[in-house]
């Protein structure tokens, strides 16, 4: 039943522009699955190798300047008379950039990893989103600083013997979004239930036991940093030509927060994890509008945090596995239930 | 047996600040023998397996195996090498099915295929994890634990978990395999499966190193027997020599008489 | 000349406050083995709870500090008793997640109950600044030096003279052993969390009369608090100390020579440099293998 849940899922989320109308409950979903690719990406690192990357909003926010830099072009000054000049370019190889520049910055990070594990990596991944903000905010002549960069050109795809498409409505954005969840679930099952998900999985389980089977930690944590840092690069990627404007704030650790809470809550480890809890905290803020200010809101997502940590410490994706699993064994068993009773009676 | 050792221990002495853990151990295991290694609690049994497994480096010394130095290789290089081990404690991934444990081990059996292959689930990729799954269940019921392949390794019983970490580590096959400690917690039967599993692992060609408390099991199983007190070897021999030599009588039961008795008479058994 | 002076004086005001951040960060992450992520939102409760005292409750200055400090010991209790008590023997994720948790509640609260706008706490000093050789301090920094100065003894006479002390020296070697020897190791947890919160809040309230106070002023607090434990090591009173000081002097002399706008990055680049170099901390004895 379980394998059938993900395609089920997907039809039902393909379907949902049809009759969901209002441009603001359209807004959010794609917000929320910006977040939940993120919160994917994450996943990987955080799930499969046990590595939590407080600072993933970096890669994110690398992914979205480098795509709109590569559409909008810029020309900055290096040393001396060097210049960099470049012309705006097609906004789908911006996308390309971006998964590659945020995989590079992954990459960089994998490696440190080597050095400091545990609570020294997520202090490290931390301080790299922290330093990755203040150049946004300083380098003035790249980024435009705090004026932010804006009028980013829309996404367009272009369709071999189609034409383009340059995607202006929000429920095109909405299946682009969808499409690109897809593909990065899918690259993250593939990769996770590979021989190298298997050497992630060593790793998190018992390290030493993992190296002494021949696992390399670091090569294996750079494969997962990469990836994961090159998946969240295109998330930052929809981000910012859905939006059309970026500035530093794009990293701030708040938007991280809302990524570990999709995965804790949905269930670290588990592909469907990141899916289960962006549905919720990509919906969360549509249901609470009414009631509370923003403030507001995110008590109830700390408190939310809180309570998940302490009730379902897996989170929820492990508790409808085992439902199912349940409900497996009790058809299996089905005379079982019947047996009880006559067992009492024999007392 | 006048091969060139597979491993010598060459001089290896190591110091936690200003702790002997080891003095100057000084040993070689030849191709294709069952050495085991014993000594009192203490004497640096484990501290010497870490230091031939990469996990501790030696403060002075070094180790060869097949007459390359392991000086500076971190542990998965020198698994790579051909030297696999178990640990005492922990000896699975406790998580995941006693299938995919023995899978994490054989991760590095790519047949040929690359990440991206991997990604793509591309044929190459396909018939690699064939192979692989194959490989598994063949380990997995040598070691008779067929009926439980599907469980989750951390649920299985202390002597069953052993069995896993031995097929875990022969899933990287090695030319030799360290085991630590394999029989503690198990009972008789058990302890005897494991034997016979040593001797066939033996027979397939892998040498082994063995630590073990279960001195009835050690002079049931070594070829030879070396012994390590206090961080030094103070016996090297066949177990008949071992069980006869004074100084080892003296480190074991040096105290008590009536242990000494006991010890002797279990060994006999 | 003057210049340099007047940095290296600056430099010694938001050591002392930096120094209080680090010590209550070290004393809960090298005690306790928790990544404490409300230790900004402690700051900032620091600061406004000097800023409430002073203005709605009409409180002297002089003892609207103290005020905050105890405030901030109460949370930090609160805290501890409520959240971390319960999932002692958890792994350090969880922990991690669950002070997450805690901090966005607290800094959310803050925000919600006195909204966005930056407020001033009123300082009973004289405007005019105190100058001297050519360098101008005014009275409220030094009081403020001298009172971190004053905070920081007292953290040293604490643990290395008292009953406590030893106690949470004790739990910091080895909390097994510690239990086994009669030190109540739960009460100890409790302790360092207040204690290290209180360091906290008053870092806070010193800070909060000198620039302004705001919600989110604890964000950066934080990572400067873990910049600091990282530099001075582990659990080290002394190494957290000269990291608030290290860390402020980079900061007003990266920001003097270098460029203002990168101030803030000092610490996080300090962080980095640090922990690839030696990932034990600069002052930190080196950690058993294994």
């Amino acid at each position: 039943m379980t394998r059938y849940l993900p395609p089920v899922v997907l039809v039902v989320l393909a379907l949902l522009p049809l009759g969901l109308k209002d441009p603001y409950l359209l807004n959010a979903l794609i917000t929320g699955g910006i977040f939940t690719i993120g919160a994917i990406s994450l996943n990987l690192l955080l799930g499969y190798t046990g590595q939590l990357s407080l600072g993933h909003i970096a890669f994110f926010g690398i992914g979205a300047y480098a795509s709109a830099l590569t559409a909008l072009g810029f020309d900055v000054g290096l040393f001396g008379d060097v210049r960099v000049i470049h012309e705006g370019w097609h906004p789908f190889i911006g996308f390309l950039v971006a998964i590659v520049v945020s995989g590079f910055f992954g990459y960089v990070v994998g490696r440190l990893s080597f050095r400091v594990r545990g609570a020294y990596f997520v202090i490290v991944t931390i301080c790299f989103a922290e330093v990755v903000r203040l150049v946004a905010l300083n380098w003035i002549e790249l980024t435009q600083g705090p004026l932010a960069l804006t009028s980013i050109p829309q996404m367009k795809l272009g369709f071999p013997g189609l034409g383009e498409l340059t995607l202006r409505t929000k429920v095109q954005n909405y299946y682009l979004m969808l499409g690109v969840a897809t593909l990065a679930y899918l690259v993250v099952a593939r990769l996770v239930h590979s021989r190298f998900g298997r050497a992630m999985r060593g790793l998190k389980e018992n390290e030493q036991l993992a190296m002494s089977v021949g696992v390399n930690a670091t090569k294996t944590l750079t494969v997962a940093a990469t990836f994961s840092a090159a998946i969240a690069g295109a998330a930052g990627s929809l981000y910012a030509h859905y939006f059309r404007i970026i500035d530093p704030d794009v990293f701030l650790f708040a938007y991280t927060v809302t990524m570990v809470i999709m995965v804790v809550s949905g269930g670290k480890g588990a592909l469907a994890g990141p899916v289960i809890g962006g549905l919720i905290f990509g919906t969360l803020p549509v249901a609470l509008r009414p009631y509370m200010a923003p403030e507001a809101q995110w008590i109830v997502y700390g408190a939310v945090l809180i309570l998940i940590l302490f009730l379902m410490p897996r989170g929820i994706a492990p508790y409808v596995d085992d439902w199912f699993a349940a409900r497996r064994a009790r058809r299996a068993h089905g005379a079982a239930p019947a047996a009880k009773p006559q067992l009492e009676g024999q007392r | 047996m006048s091969d060139q050792p597979i491993l010598s221990v060459e001089h290896v002495g190591v110091r936690f600040g200003g702790l002997v853990a080891i003095s100057d151990l000084h040993f070689d295991v030849r191709p294709g023998e069952i050495l085991s290694l014993i000594g009192p609690n203490g004497a640096g049994k484990t501290t010497a397996f870490n230091v031939v497994t990469g996990f501790l480096k030696p403060t002075t010394g070094e180790v060869r195996f097949k007459g390359a130095s392991l000086a500076g290789l971190p542990p998965n290089r020198i698994n790579r090498l051909g030297l696999a081990r178990t640990f005492q404690r922990t000896s699975v991934f406790p998580d995941d099915t006693v299938l995919d444990n023995v899978l994490i081990g054989l991760h590095r059996e790519d047949g040929g295929a690359s990440l991206l292959d991997a990604i793509f689930n591309l044929p190459k990729e396909r018939a690699g994890e064939a192979a692989r799954r194959a490989k598994a269940r063949e380990l997995i019921e040598w070691v008779g634990l067929s009926a439980r392949a599907e469980e989750r390794a951390g649920s299985l019983s202390y002597g069953e978990q052993r069995l896993v970490g031995v097929a875990l580590a022969l899933a990287t096959d090695p030319s030799m395999l360290l085991l630590d400690e394999p029989v503690s917690g198990m009972n008789a039967s058990e302890t005897k499966n494991f034997v016979r599993l040593i001797r066939s692992v033996r027979d397939k060609g892998v040498t082994i190193l063995l630590v073990e408390h279960d001195m009835p099991m050690v002079m049931e199983v070594s070829d030879r027997i070396v012994v390590l007190n206090h961080g030094k070897l103070i016996a090297d021999g066949t177990p008949a020599e071992i069980r006869a030599d004074p100084a080892v009588i003296e480190a074991y039961l040096g105290k008590s008489a009536a242990t000494r008795e006991a010890e002797r008479e279990a060994a006999h058994a | 000349m003057d210049q340099f002076l007047q940095h290296l004086v600056n430099a010694m005001v938001l050591g002392g406050a930096y120094a209080l951040l680090g010590i209550g960060l070290t004393l809960i992450f090298g005690i306790m083995n928790v990544v404490n992520f409300t230790h900004g939102a402690l700051y900032t409760f620091g600061a406004y709870a000097m800023y409430l005292a002073s203005t709605a409750l009409g409180m002297n200055f002089f003892l609207a500090l103290p005020f905050a400090i105890v405030a901030g010991l109460a949370l930090g209790a609160l805290l501890e008793l409520t959240l971390l008590r319960p999932l002692r023997g958890a792994d350090i994720d969880t922990t991690m997640l669950v002070m997450i948790g805690a901090g966005i509640i607290l800094q959310s609260g803050t925000l919600w109950i006195f909204g966005g706008v930056a407020k001033a706490i009123p300082s009973p000093f004289p405007d005019a600044p105190l100058q001297f050789a050519g360098v101008s301090i005014s009275w409220l920094r030094l009081f403020v030096l001298l009172a971190a100065a004053a905070l920081i003894a007292l953290a040293y006479a604490m643990i290395n003279g008292t009953r406590l002390g030893r106690a949470m020296r004790a739990t910091f070697q080895d909390a097994d052993t510690a239990a086994l020897m009669g030190v109540n190791v739960r009460l100890i947890y409790t302790a360092t969390f207040a204690l290290g919160s209180s360091f906290a809040a008053a870092a806070g309230a010193l800070l909060g009369p000198v620039y302004v106070v705001f919600p989110q002023m604890g964000d950066l607090a934080a990572v400067k608090a873990f910049a600091i434990v990282i530099l001075g090591g582990l659990g080290s009173i002394a190494g957290a100390t000269i990291g608030g000081f290290v860390l402020a002097l980079a900061e007003e002399f990266g920001a003097g020579y270098v460029s203002s706008g990168y101030r803030d990055a000092m610490g996080f680049l300090i962080i980095i440099a640090v922990l690839l170099m030696k990932p034990t901390g600069l002052f930190a004895r080196a950690e058993r293998v294994g």
